[in-house]
C-alpha cells in the first residue's frame, strides 16, 4: 500500500484489519471498511476503466451510487462472476478478485482506444447511419462486430449456484434513505407509534453524514453529526417497531405503495455461508412512504472533464473523510456551488496542495467586516484566509494528461479581463451543485415541478401516499434536512395510523414548507444564506474549445453529440436521448441527465421545463436476475401436476409429455421401440383386446343443486332435461360469441347432480365461466360448483375385452342390457367407491373408472392384473390421439381454434333444438356464423399412403398455389393409422362438406401433396364396436 | 402490483385477482329478441374510458367472488369496490 496516500488517522476504515485483494491480477492491500474504489486509490491506482464507446481511460468520478466510470467485474469462482458493479459500492473483503471491463488486452494498453482516434467518424447516431448498407453485410459483418463490442461486462456462462430469497412485508411507514432526513423520519414515525421499515443502499446508515469530517462536523439538533447519527441508530435498533435494512436499495416504486427493495446479504463477505441467500428481494407494501433519497452532485461540463483525476468534489470529501484516502496531491477545484469550498479546506488541512478554486459565479467582495456577508462570500473568505486563491466568474478551457490529469487551464468568462492560466495538478474537483434524487418519486407517477430558484426538478403533487424529505426535495442544509425528515416522519405516521383511513389510495398530503432553523451551526457559513448556486449545462466555451466536453460519462456522449442530434432535426428530449444514447447506460444518467437537458434547452432557446425530462424508470440501480427469480427456478420454476398413477406409469417406462402443467404419459415403449413403433403396437392392442389409459387429468366439475339442470341447460348447448339420471351425454360449451369453448362427457348422477368433465387444459376456465354466469347473470339459481379434478383418479379401460377385464373387480353387471353405451352408475371396484361411466374416446367398447384419487394406483394395478390374460396394454396420449382421430372425435383447441362453431366442427347434432336459450345460441344465427364457405371439419386422405401430412399445413385448391391466393384451410390433426394401414388427417376446409371426394393439395416439405376430401370417421363408421 | 379491496375478504394483492372486463354490461334476458346490432354491441363493444371506469374483478385465488370496482384508469387508483348486483356508487360518495 502506498502509505503516502492515506491520512494518518480518521475515516471509517479499520486500520487494524488489512485486507488483501486483487485488481486485474495484481495484488494490493486495503482495510476493512474500504470500498474497492477507495482501496485502489489508496494504492495509487487511478485508471479504473475504459469508456464504453471511445475506450478512453477513466478514473473515479463519484464515490457512491452515481459512479459512471469505475465499473468492474467481481469474480468468486467460475460460476460467481458479477459484471458492471460500481467499484465505489463494492465492499472490500479478504481475497476480493476484481477486474476492469471494456478493454483488451489490458486496461493500460487497450486496442479499442483506436475508437478515440476515430471519434470524428463515429458521432451520435453512427449505429443508425453506418451499418445500413449493403444489406447483406448486416448478418455477416456488422451484427457480429457490434455484438462483440457492445454491452458492458460479460455474464457468467455457468448456472448461478447461489440462492435468492423473496420476502413480502407490510409496514405503516417505509422510509427510503438513512441519511439525516431519513434517520429523523424513521425515528419520528416510530415514536408516533408506526411500524417502520428504514432501508438504505449503503453498508451503514448515515448518508451524507458519512462524508463529514467528524472533527469539524456541523451540528444536528445541537449535536455534532456523528454523535447525533450514533444516537439515532442506537435508538432505532432498540425500537421494537423498526426494521433497518442496510445494503438494501429501493429500486422500484410500484403502484399502490409497493416498493421493491434489493438487499445484498453476502456480497461483502469473504466466505459467505452456503445457507445464507445472496440477496433478498423485499416487496414492501407501506401505508405511507417517506422518500429521503438525497441528492447527487452534478459534474461540470468542460473540455477534458473525463480524465482520471477529474472527479466530483463531494467524492473527494468522501474519500478523504470516510475512507482516509488522499485522492491527489495537487488539486484545483472548479465549482458553481459552496460545497466545494468545504472540500478545498478539508483537503488542504489533510495535506493536499490546493492550487486554486475556480468559481463559475460572479461573487462580489464581501462587505467590510464580514458581517452581512452571504454564505458564498464567507466561504470565499475562508478559502482565501487559508491561502487558496479564488478565481470568480471562471471557466475551464481544457485539461491535459493521458492516464491521469496533469494540468487544467482556467480562464475567465469571455469578455472579462485576465488571460488563461494553466495549473499543473493531479486532481481536478468539480461541483455543479446537487440534483435531487427524485427517481422513485417520479416512478410513483407523482409530479415533478421545476424550481427556478433551485434550478432543479423537485417533488410536486404526489400520486401515491408518498412524501419527500431532505435533500431530495431541495432541503440541503444538514440541520434543516433532519428537521424536515422528522416532520415528514411524524406526518406519515399520523396519516398511516388514521383510524378512518382505508387502503393506500392517495390523498395528497399537504407539502409543508422547508423548515426555518435558528442559526446554531458551528461554522458561520453553514448558517448564512447561500448565494444562488449550481450550474447546469456546458460551461461557457465548452462547446467551442478544443477537446471533448463529456455530458454522459458512461455512454460517452459529448456536448457536440447533442448539438449534432439537434442539427439533424431531433427536438424532443426523448428522441435526442435515444439518438445520442445519453442517459441510457446502466447509471441511467444519474450524473448526466440534467446537464444534457440544459445543453439542449440552451441550444433550442427554450426553458428547461419546456424541454421536459426523460422518464425515470425502474430499477434505480441494476438488480440481479437471481433476485427477481428468487426460488422460482429449476423444479420450482413452474408447478408440476402429476396424476395419482404417475409413479406407476414411470415404472412402466412411460415417456411423459407436458400438457399445461400436467405430466402425461405419452407412450410406453418396450425394448428399443421408438414412438412410432410403440404407438402402432398400443393402437392395435386397444382395437384387438384391451387398453389401459390414465385419464385423470380430465377436468371435473361437480354441478349440484335444485337448479342444476336449469343451469346446465342455460350453459351447455345440449338438452339436459331429457337426460335421465344414470346416463351420460357428450356436452358442448360455447361462449356467447357462438364459438366452441370446451367439450366433455357429462354424467347425470342424480336429478340434481351432474358430473361434468372438461378438457385437460380447460378445467379452470370452464369453472370460471360457470361461476361468472352463476354469480353475475343468474344469481337466483340454486347451484353449487365444485372443482373435483384432483379428487377423482380416472382409469379408462378400452377395447373389445374391456368388460371381461373389469367384471371380476366390480359389484355390478356390466352387460350391455343393463349398462349400455353412455351409462353412468355408482358402485364399487375392489371394494372402493366408484363412479363408472360406459364411455369411449376410442370407438371401442369402453369404461371410465372414477375412484377417489388415493385409491387410483391400487385400482389401476388391480385392473392391470385382471387384464393380463386379455393382453391388456397401457397406452399413452399419443395412442389416444390416433384412436380418437380414427373415429373423427375432435379435440377442442386442436381441431378447433376459437373461431369454430358447432356446425363447423360437425357437431350441430348435439344442440338441444327446443331450448329457448343457451350461452352462444343467439350468435349461431349471426350472419357471419351462417355464411357459406365457412371452414368445416373434414377428413383428408393422401393419395400416396406413404405421406403423413404436417399438422398446421395449408390446404389449397390447386397445386402450387401461393400467396396472394388464400388457402382453403389447414390440417388440424394428422397421424399414421397402424390399424387402417394408411395416414389419416382432419382439416378445417372452406366449404369442406361440399367437397367430399374432391382432390385438394396440402403444402408439404417436399412439395404439395395430393389429398382426397373424406368424412371425418375413418374407422367403424356405424359404431358397431362402440355399442358392443 | 395493485392492492384491491375485495368486498368479501378485504385488501389483497393483485395476483389473487383476475380482471373481468367492463362492469354493468347485462346479458340480454332474451337474446333471441335482440337484433344483430344490439347483440353485436353486447358481445363486442366496450367503453374505453379515460377516468373513472366501472369494471369487474374476480377474487379467483381467494373467495372466488366476482365483484365490481370503480377505478381511475389514469391513475390506477380504486375509488370503490362493491358486490355484484349492487348499484354503481357515485364517485364522491365512495371516497
Ligand atoms: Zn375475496
Amino acid at each position: 500500500m502506498n502509505e503516502g496516500l492515506r491520512t494518518h488517522s480518521g475515516g471509517r476504515i479499520d486500520r487494524s484489519q488489512p485486507l488483501r485483494f486483487s485488481f486485474d491480477g495484481r495484488s494490493y492491500t486495503g482495510f476493512a471498511g474500504d470500498t474497492l474504489a477507495s482501496a485502489l486509490l489508496a494504492n495509487g491506482v487511478h485508471l479504473l476503466g475504459r469508456s464504453f464507446k471511445y475506450h478512453r481511460p477513466r478514473g473515479l468520478l463519484g464515490a457512491g451510487v452515481e459512479e459512471p466510470n469505475a465499473l468492474v467485474t467481481v469474480r468468486r469462482d467460475a460460476a460467481r462472476i458479477t459484471p458492471n458493479l460500481r467499484a465505489t459500492q463494492v465492499e472490500l473483503y479478504e481475497g476480493l478478485d476484481a477486474c476492469s471491463q471494456n478493454r483488451w488486452p489490458s486496461l493500460a494498453f487497450d486496442l479499442g482506444a483506436v475508437n478515440d482516434l476515430l471519434a470524428p467518424f463515429i458521432p451520435a447516431g453512427f449505429y443508425y447511419k453506418t451499418f445500413m448498407w449493403p444489406r447483406s453485410a448486416w448478418h455477416r459483418l456488422y451484427e457480429p462486430r457490434i455484438r462483440a463490442s457492445a454491452g458492458l461486462g460479460r455474464s457468467p456462462t455457468l448456472a448461478d449456484p447461489d440462492h435468492y430469497a423473496p420476502r413480502h412485508a407490510h409496514c405503516d411507514v417505509l422510509v427510503v434513505g438513512a441519511g439525516p432526513a431519513g434517520l429523523a423520519a424513521a425515528q419520528a414515525a416510530a415514536t408516533a407509534g408506526a411500524r417502520v421499515v428504514l432501508c438504505d443502499e449503503q453498508n451503514e446508515p448515515g448518508g451524507s453524514l458519512l462524508a463529514d469530517d467528524p472533527r469539524h462536523a456541523p451540528l444536528v439538533d445541537g449535536q455534532p453529526g456523528p454523535s447525533w447519527q450514533a444516537g439515532m441508530l442506537a435508538s432505532l435498533a432498540a425500537h421494537p417497531r423498526v426494521t433497518v435494512l442496510a445494503r438494501a436499495t429501493a429500486y422500484a416504486f410500484f403502484p399502490h405503495n409497493l416498493l421493491g427493495i434489493n438487499q445484498r446479504l453476502t456480497d461483502h463477505l469473504a466466505r459467505p455461508r452456503k445457507d445464507t441467500p445472496r440477496e433478498r428481494q423485499w416487496l414492501v407494501r407501506a401505508r405511507e412512504v417517506v422518500l429521503a433519497t438525497g441528492a447527487i452532485e452534478r459534474p461540470l461540463v468542460f473540455p477534458g472533464n473525463d480524465r482520471p483525476g477529474v472527479m466530483l468534489a463531494g467524492a473527494a470529501r468522501t474519500l478523504l473523510n470516510r475512507y482516509g484516502v488522499l485522492p491527489g496531491t495537487r488539486a484545483v477545484l472548479v465549482t458553481a456551488d459552496d460545497s466545494a469550498y468545504e472540500a478545498a479546506i478539508e483537503l488542504q488541512r489533510a495535506g493536499v496542495f490546493v492550487a486554486a478554486i475556480a468559481d463559475t459565479r460572479a461573487i462580489s467582495d464581501p462587505p467590510p467586516g464580514v458581517a452581512g456577508a452571504n454564505a458564498t462570500q464567507l466561504w470565499m473568505h475562508a478559502a482565501q484566509r487559508a491561502g487558496i486563491p479564488v478565481l470568480t466568474h471562471a471557466t475551464v478551457t481544457g485539461t491535459t494528461g493521458r492516464r491521469r490529469v496533469n494540468s487544467v487551464t482556467l480562464a475567465r468568462h469571455s469578455g472579462l479581463a485576465g488571460s488563461s492560466v494553466t495549473h499543473p495538478c493531479d486532481l481536478v474537483l468539480m461541483s455543479g451543485g446537487f440534483t435531487p434524487s427524485v427517481h422513485l418519486y417520479s416512478q410513483s407517477r407523482s409530479k415533478l415541478t421545476w424550481s427556478e430558484s433551485q434550478q432543479a426538478f423537485l417533488p410536486g403533487a404526489p400520486a401515491e401516499r408518498v412524501r419527500c424529505a431532505g435533500a431530495c426535495r431541495g432541503v440541503a442544509d444538514l440541520a434543516a434536512a433532519a428537521s424536515d425528515g422528522a416532520a415528514a416522519g411524524a406526518a406519515a405516521a399520523q396519516a398511516a395510523l388514521d383510524p378512518a383511513r382505508i387502503g393506500v389510495q392517495p390523498r395528497a398530503p399537504a407539502t409543508p414548507p422547508p423548515p426555518v432553523l435558528p442559526p446554531h451551526a458551528n461554522h458561520a457559513a453553514h448558517a448564512a444564506t447561500p448565494q444562488a448556486g449550481g450550474f447546469i449545462g456546458a460551461l461557457p466555451r465548452a462547446g467551442t474549445a478544443r477537446g471533448r466536453a463529456f455530458v454522459d460519462w458512461q455512454n460517452d456522449v459529448t456536448v457536440k453529440d447533442l448539438a449534432l442530434a439537434m442539427r439533424e432535426g431531433f427536438r424532443s428530449i426523448e428522441h435526442i436521448k435515444r439518438y445520442t444514447t445519453t442517459g441510457m447506460a446502466t447509471d441511467q444518467g444519474k450524473t448526466s441527465n440534467l446537464n444534457a437537458l440544459a445543453v439542449v434547452a440552451r441550444a433550442q432557446g427554450r426553458a428547461i421545463p419546456e424541454v421536459g425530462f426523460t422518464t425515470f424508470r425502474m430499477p434505480y440501480t441494476p438488480v440481479s436476475f437471481g433476485s427477481f427469480a428468487g426460488p422460482a427456478r429449476g423444479a420450482l420454476f413452474d408447478p408440476v401436476r402429476t396424476t395419482p398413477m404417475h409413479d406407476w406409469a414411470a415404472a412402466q417406462g412411460a415417456v411423459f409429455e407436458d400438457v399445461g402443467l400436467w405430466k402425461r404419459a405419452r407412450y410406453f415403449p418396450l425394448d428399443g421401440e421408438d414412438m412410432h413403433a410403440a404407438v402402432a403396437r398400443e393402437c392395435k392392442a386397444v382395437r384387438a383386446g384391451c387398453g389401459l389409459f390414465d385419464a385423470s387429468t380430465l377436468g371435473k366439475i361437480e354441478v349440484v343443486g335444485r337448479d342444476a339442470v336449469e343451469f346446465m341447460n342455460r350453459l351447455y348447448v345440449n338438452n339436459w332435461s331429457s337426460l335421465a339420471a344414470g346416463r351420460c351425454r357428450y356436452g358442448i360449451l360455447l361462449r356467447d360469441d357462438g364459438y366452441v369453448y370446451d367439450d366433455g362427457v357429462v354424467a347425470r348422477m342424480a336429478p340434481d347432480v351432474f358430473h361434468v368433465t372438461t378438457t385437460t387444459g380447460g378445467a379452470p376456465r370452464v369453472l370460471a365461466l360457470m361461476e361468472d354466469y352463476l354469480q353475475t347473470e343468474w344469481p337466483q339459481l340454486s347451484v353449487w360448483l365444485t372443482s373435483t379434478t384432483e379428487q377423482w383418479a380416472v382409469i379408462a379401460v378400452q377395447g373389445p375385452k374391456a368388460r371381461e377385464v373389469l367384471a371380476p373387480l366390480v359389484d355390478m353387471d356390466l352387460g350391455a342390457a343393463v349398462l349400455p353405451h353412455m351409462s353412468a352408475v355408482t358402485g364399487s371396484i375392489c371394494g372402493v367407491p366408484m363412479r363408472l361411466f360406459r364411455v369411449s374416446f376410442t370407438g371401442e367398447l369402453g369404461f371410465e373408472v372414477n375412484v377417489p384419487a388415493d385409491y387410483g394406483p391400487a385400482v389401476l394395478q388391480a385392473i392391470h392384473a385382471s387384464g393380463q390374460p386379455h393382453g391388456i396394454t397401457a397406452y399413452g396420449t399419443e395412442t389416444m390421439h390416433v384412436l380418437r382421430a380414427e373415429k373423427g372425435y375432435v379435440i377442442v383447441g386442436q381441431d378447433t381454434d376459437g373461431t369454430v362453431t358447432p356446425d363447423d366442427a360437425g357437431l350441430s347434432w348435439a344442440i338441444g333444438k327446443n331450448k329457448p336459450d343457451f350461452v352462444g345460441k343467439r350468435s349461431l344465427s349471426r350472419a357471419a356464423l351462417v355464411a357459406p364457405h365457412r371452414r368445416q371439419l373434414v377428413g383428408l386422405r393422401t393419395r400416396d399412403p406413404a405421406v403423413v401430412l404436417e399438422e398446421g399445413a395449408q390446404v389449397m385448391e390447386r397445386a402450387g398455389a401461393r400467396p396472394p391466393t388464400r388457402p382453403l384451410g389447414h390440417v388440424t390433426s394428422s397421424y399414421h393409422s397402424a390399424v387402417l394401414g394408411h395416414p389419416i388427417a382432419l382439416a378445417l376446409v372452406a366449404g369442406g362438406r361440399d367437397r367430399m371426394g374432391k382432390t385438394l393439395y396440402v403444402a408439404g416439405a417436399r412439395g404439395d401433396v395430393e389429398v382426397e376430401v373424406t368424412g371425418t370417421v375413418f374407422y367403424d363408421p356405424t359404431g358397431a364396436r362402440l355399442n358392443g | 402490483m395493485l392492492l384491491i379491496n375485495c368486498p368479501w375478504c378485504g385488501e389483497r394483492p393483485e395476483p389473487e385477482f383476475v380482471h373481468g372486463g367492463q362492469a354493468h354490461v347485462a346479458r340480454p334476458t332474451d337474446p333471441s329478441a335482440t337484433d344483430a346490432q344490439q347483440w353485436a354491441e353486447f358481445l363486442y363493444l366496450r367503453d374505453n374510458t379515460r377516468g373513472v371506469y366501472a369494471e369487474r374483478w374476480r377474487h379467483s385465488h381467494g373467495c372466488g367472488r366476482f365483484f365490481n370496482a370503480l377505478r381511475d384508469t389514469t391513475t390506477d387508483h380504486f375509488i370503490a369496490t362493491y358486490k355484484a348486483g349492487e348499484p354503481r356508487p357515485a364517485p364522491e360518495a365512495a371516497r
